[in-house]
C-alpha cells in the first residue's frame, strides 16, 4: 500500500485496465516519429543546456555545462607538488578505477604476465558495475548472431558507432559470457544449460543474460574476487589527480592522492589503463541519477588535459525508469528488466501510451512528453511520473516471477511498504550512462600513446544512444581488450625516463589564451552533498 | 517547517527531517562522506550500518542508503568490517566438501546462534547457507546467499569468527563454474566465431551506406 491515499486509488485505475492492457500490442513508433519526438523531448537536444569548449582537443564542440566546467578547469595540483624522480609505487600496467573494466583489465594484463595495479577513489566494485540490474547482451542463441545484434546496436545507437569498435563489442561477447561462467559468475539457465534470454529495448533477438536482477552485482563481485586471488594490488581510497607523461610524451603514470589524509603520491608504469566509469553525479539538467557515488567523469578531465580527444560527450543516457517515488530512493534505477517480462507504461488515466520496449532515449522522451505536453503524468513531491504496471508481469506469467526474477526491484520498494506484486510503482527517467567519452582505437588506446582507456569512460562504442545489456557487456569486452593490450604495450616498452607534468602548465596556458576565467579545479572526485551550515 | 526526528551519529545529536535515509541525513547533518558511500542503492555493501533505538534493547542493522530515520535512532556506520578472504585459484579447486574444509573450517565452529542471519541487512537466511556449505551443498548455498551484498555485519555478530560472505562467494562461484549446467549454444557459438562464421556478415554490415542500414534496421524482423 503507497502512504498516500491519492496513489492508492488511481493505482485502482491502473489495476482494472490491466487486462485489457496487458491484451494490447502498443505499436512501434517509425522512424520519423521517433525521430520528431527525441529532438522536442529528449534532454540532450535542450540547447541552454550544453556549452561549447574553448580549450583542448574538442574545441568548438559542445558538452554539457557542468562537464565543460570541469574539463576547462584546473588542475588540483602543480607540477612543483610532487617529485617525479622518486615513485612510490612501480608497475608495468597501471589501471585508474575499479569497475567492471578495470577489474577485467586488471585480470588480463596478470594473465598476460605483466605487473599490473589497480588504484580507485572508494573501493574496488564502488562502481556502476554492481548496480547493473537487467543483463549482459550476446548473440548466442541459434535464432541470432553477431551480425543481428551489430545492426539492433548501431541502429539502436543511431547509427553513430564506431563500427570497428561496435564490431569488436559484438564479435567478442559470446566468449565475454563464457569467460564469466568460467570465472563462476552464475547465469540464469535452463535445467539443460539453455540460458534464460529476454528482449530489452531496441534489441531484435531474446539476447539478455541476467543473474536475476544482480547481474552486475554478481559479476563485479567474481571480479572482485578473481583479481584477490592474484594478488593484484588494489589501492583503495586513492585517487588519481593528473596522467603523468615521459619525454617522448607518452603515459608513463598518474599523481595519486590518498582520499582520507589527502597525501599525494606517484605511480610510474609503462602503460596507463583509464577505467574510471561515467558521469551521472554531475547531474546534468538537475536530473537524479541511478549512478554510483564516484561517478564524476574524472577520466575525461584526466584524459582531456593530458591531450586525449572526446567522443561524443554531448550524449547521455536518461534511462527512462527511474524512481519517482518514494523520495528517499528518489532517481533509484528500476531495471528494464521489469519491462523485459511485460510490464507497460501506463499514464494517469490508466492508458498504455507506448510500445514498452523502444530503445531508451525514445521511451525516455516518451515518458517526458506524456507528463509534460500531454499532462498525463502522476504528481509527486519530488516532481511527476508515470505508472510501471508491475503486476502485470504477475498477471502474464504467474504467481512467483517477481521474487524469482527481479528480487531486487522487490526489496527496494518493499522497505517502503510498497509490494510490487500488487502495485504499480511510480517512474520518471532518470540520469544513467554516459554514451560519449574518450575515443579509443579498437586496441583501446586513447590519441595520447600508451594512454588507454576502457568502459564507460569510453564513447564511441554504442553511437549516440546505448541498449539496455550492451553496457555490462562493454566493461568485460573493452576492458578485457584494455588489458591485453596494455600489457602488449608494457611489454615492449622501456622503464619511462624523464617524467613530466608540463602538460598542466601548457593546458592552464590555453585557457588563459581562450580568456577562460575560472575557480573550478577537477577532476571532482567526489559529489558535494554535504549541507553547508 | 518539516517534520524533524532526533538522531545520534556517533552518539552527537543532531535534527533531521523525517523521511530522509540515514545517508542522507548524514550529509545533512553537514558529513561529506568518504568511507561507507558506494552506491547509494543497496547493491555494493559499503554502508553498512548498526542502529539502537533510544531506551529499547534491540541492536539493528541496516544499509544507510536503504533506511530511513527514526526518532531516537543511535547511529554507528561499519564502513570496513575484516572479513578473512581466502586465497585460491579457481581452476584448480573443485565442488568437494573437503575444500570449505580446507579453505573456511571455522564454519565448522558455527554454535547455531542465528546472530547472522538476524543482523543481515538483506534479510538472508546466513546461517541456513553456513549450514549447506557445511555440507557442500554449494548450489543451495548459492542460491540461500545470491543476494548477499557482502556488508559484512553477519561476520561482525558471529561468536565463532565465520567469514560468512567470503564461504558465500567460494560457494557461487563453485556453482557457477562446476555445478551449473553447462551451456551448450553459448560454446557452440564461441566456436563459430573463432571459425570465423559470421565474419563476412558483418564485414558486409560495416561496408554498406548508412541508408541501406536504416532500411535493413527500420524493417528487421523482432523475435516475438
Amino acid at each position: 500500500m503507497y502512504k498516500i491515499d491519492k496513489y492508492n486509488e488511481l493505482a485502482e485505475i491502473v489495476a482494472a485496465k490491466r487486462a485489457e492492457n496487458a491484451a494490447l500490442e502498443p505499436r512501434r513508433m517509425t522512424a520519423e516519429e521517433k525521430d520528431t519526438l527525441l529532438s522536442t523531448f529528449h534532454p540532450d537536444y535542450k540547447e541552454g543546456e550544453f556549452t561549447v569548449l574553448q580549450a583542448g582537443k574538442n574545441k568548438g564542440e559542445k558538452v554539457p555545462t557542468q562537464l565543460a566546467q570541469l574539463l576547462q578547469g584546473h588542475s588540483r595540483i602543480s607540477a612543483a607538488d610532487v617529485d617525479l624522480s622518486n615513485p612510490d609505487y612501480d608497475t608495468d600496467v597501471l589501471i585508474i578505477g575499479g569497475g567492471g573494466a578495470g577489474a577485467s583489465a586488471a585480470i588480463e594484463a596478470d594473465e598476460a604476465g605483466v605487473k599490473a595495479m589497480i588504484v580507485t577513489k572508494l573501493r574496488i566494485g564502488d562502481a556502476n558495475t554492481m548496480m547493473a540490474e537487467g543483463g549482459i547482451q550476446a548473440a548466442d542463441k541459434p535464432n541470432d548472431s553477431p551480425a543481428i545484434h551489430y545492426l539492433d546496436a548501431f541502429g539502436g545507437g543511431h547509427f553513430a558507432a564506431k563500427p570497428e569498435l561496435l564490431e569488436k563489442l559484438v564479435t567478442k561477447a559470446p566468449e565475454a559470457i563464457q569467460w564469466l561462467n568460467n570465472l563462476g559468475v552464475e547465469f540464469d539457465k535452463e535445467a539443460d544449460g539453455t540460458m534464460v534470454t529476454t528482449h530489452g529495448g531496441g534489441t531484435s533477438r531474446k539476447r539478455m543474460h541476467a543473474a536475476k536482477d544482480y547481474s552486475g552485482a554478481e559479476i563485479m563481485r567474481t571480479l572482485r574476487d578473481e583479481v584477490l586471488n592474484r594478488g593484484i594490488p588494489v589501492i583503495d581510497f586513492t585517487a588519481a589527480l593528473e596522467i603523468i607523461l615521459d619525454e617522448n610524451g607518452r603515459a608513463a603514470g598518474a599523481v595519486l592522492m590518498n582520499m582520507e589524509t589527502k597525501a599525494l603520491m606517484v605511480a610510474r608504469a609503462k602503460t596507463v589503463v583509464i577505467a574510471t566509469g561515467g558521469a551521472g553525479r554531475l547531474h546534468y539538467q538537475g536530473f537524479p541519477t541511478s549512478n554510483h557515488y564516484g561517478a564524476t567523469a574524472d577520466g575525461l578531465v584526466l584524459g582531456y588535459r593530458v591531450g586525449a580527444k572526446l567522443l561524443y560527450a554531448d550524449t547521455l543516457q536518461y534511462h527512462p525508469t527511474g524512481a519517482a517515488y518514494p523520495e528517499q530512493i528518489f532517481g533509484a534505477l528500476v531495471t528494464e528488466k521489469v519491462r523485459s517480462l511485460g510490464a507497460k507504461l501506463i499514464n494517469i488515466d490508466g492508458e498504455a501510451f507506448m510500445h514498452p520496449l523502444e530503445t531508451r532515449d525514445v521511451t525516455a522522451a516518451s515518458i517526458i512528453r506524456e507528463c509534460s505536453e500531454r499532462g498525463k503524468g502522476i504528481q509527486t513531491e519530488q516532481g511527476v511520473g508515470v505508472w510501471l504496471d508491475t503486476p502485470m508481469i504477475e498477471y502474464k506469467n504467474g504467481e512467483g516471477t517477481i521474487e524469482k526474477r527481479i528480487p531486487a526491484m522487490m526489496r527496494m520498494f518493499g522497505k517502503y511498504g510498497i509490494d510490487i506484486r500488487k502495485e504499480p510503482i511510480l517512474v520518471y527517467p532518470t540520469l544513467h550512462y554516459q554514451n560519449g567519452g574518450l575515443d579509443i582505437t579498437p586496441d583501446g588506446m586513447t590519441g595520447v600513446e600508451n594512454l588507454f582507456a576502457a568502459g564507460e569512460v569510453v564513447g564511441g562504442i554504442h553511437g549516440r544512444n546505448r541498449l539496455m545489456g550492451n553496457s555490462l557487456l562493454d566493461v568485460i569486452v573493452f576492458g578485457r581488450n584494455a588489458g591485453i593490450h596494455a600489457a602488449a604495450k608494457a611489454k615492449e616498452t622501456e622503464q619511462p625516463k624523464n617524467l613530466t607534468l608540463g602538460h598542466i602548465e601548457k593546458f592552464d596556458a590555453e585557457l588563459k589564451e581562450a580568456g577562460i576565467e575560472t575557480d573550478t579545479v577537477s577532476p571532482k572526485l567526489l559529489p558535494d552533498y554535504a549541507r553547508k551550515a | 517547517m518539516e517534520n524533524m526526528v532526533n538522531i545520534y551519529l556517533f552518539g552527537k545529536k543532531y535534527e533531521v527531517p523525517a523521511g530522509l535515509t540515514i545517508m542522507n541525513a548524514m550529509e545533512y547533518a553537514g558529513y561529506q562522506l568518504i568511507r561507507g558511500c558506494g552506491c547509494r542503492n543497496g547493491f555494493c555493501g559499503a554502508c553498512a550500518t548498526i542502529y539502537r533505538i533510544k531506551d529499547k534493547q534491540e541492536l539493528h542493522a541496516c544499509l544507510a542508503c536503504q533506511t530511513e530515520v527514526e526518532e531516537g535512532m543511535y547511529v554507528a556506520t561499519l564502513p570496513f568490517f575484516p572479513l578473512v578472504k581466502q586465497i585460491y585459484n579457481i581452476e584448480e579447486i573443485k565442488p568437494t566438501e573437503q575444500i570449505m574444509m580446507q579453505l573456511y573450517p571455522e564454519i565448522y565452529s558455527c554454535i547455531g546462534c542465528n546472530a547472522c542471519t538476524k543482523a543481515c541487512t538483506q534479510k538472508l537466511n546466513v546461517m541456513q547457507y553456513i549450514a549447506y556449505a557445511q555440507r557442500g551443498e554449494y548450489e543451495k548455498c548459492a542460491e540461500e546467499s545470491f543476494d548477499c551484498v557482502m556488508c559484512g555485519v553477519c561476520s561482525s555478530r558471529c561468536p565463532a569468527g565465520i567469514s560468512h560472505p567470503q564461504v558465500a562467494m567460494l560457494a557461487r562461484r563453485l556453482n557457477g563454474k562446476y555445478i551449473a549446467p553447462e551451456c551448450g549454444h553459448l560454446a557452440d557459438r564461441v566456436k563459430e566465431i573463432n571459425e570465423g562464421t559470421f565474419k563476412q556478415l558483418i564485414e558486409d554490415l560495416m561496408q554498406k551506406p548508412v541508408e541501406e542500414l536504416k532500411e535493413l534496421y527500420n524493417n528487421r524482423e523482432i523475435e516475438k
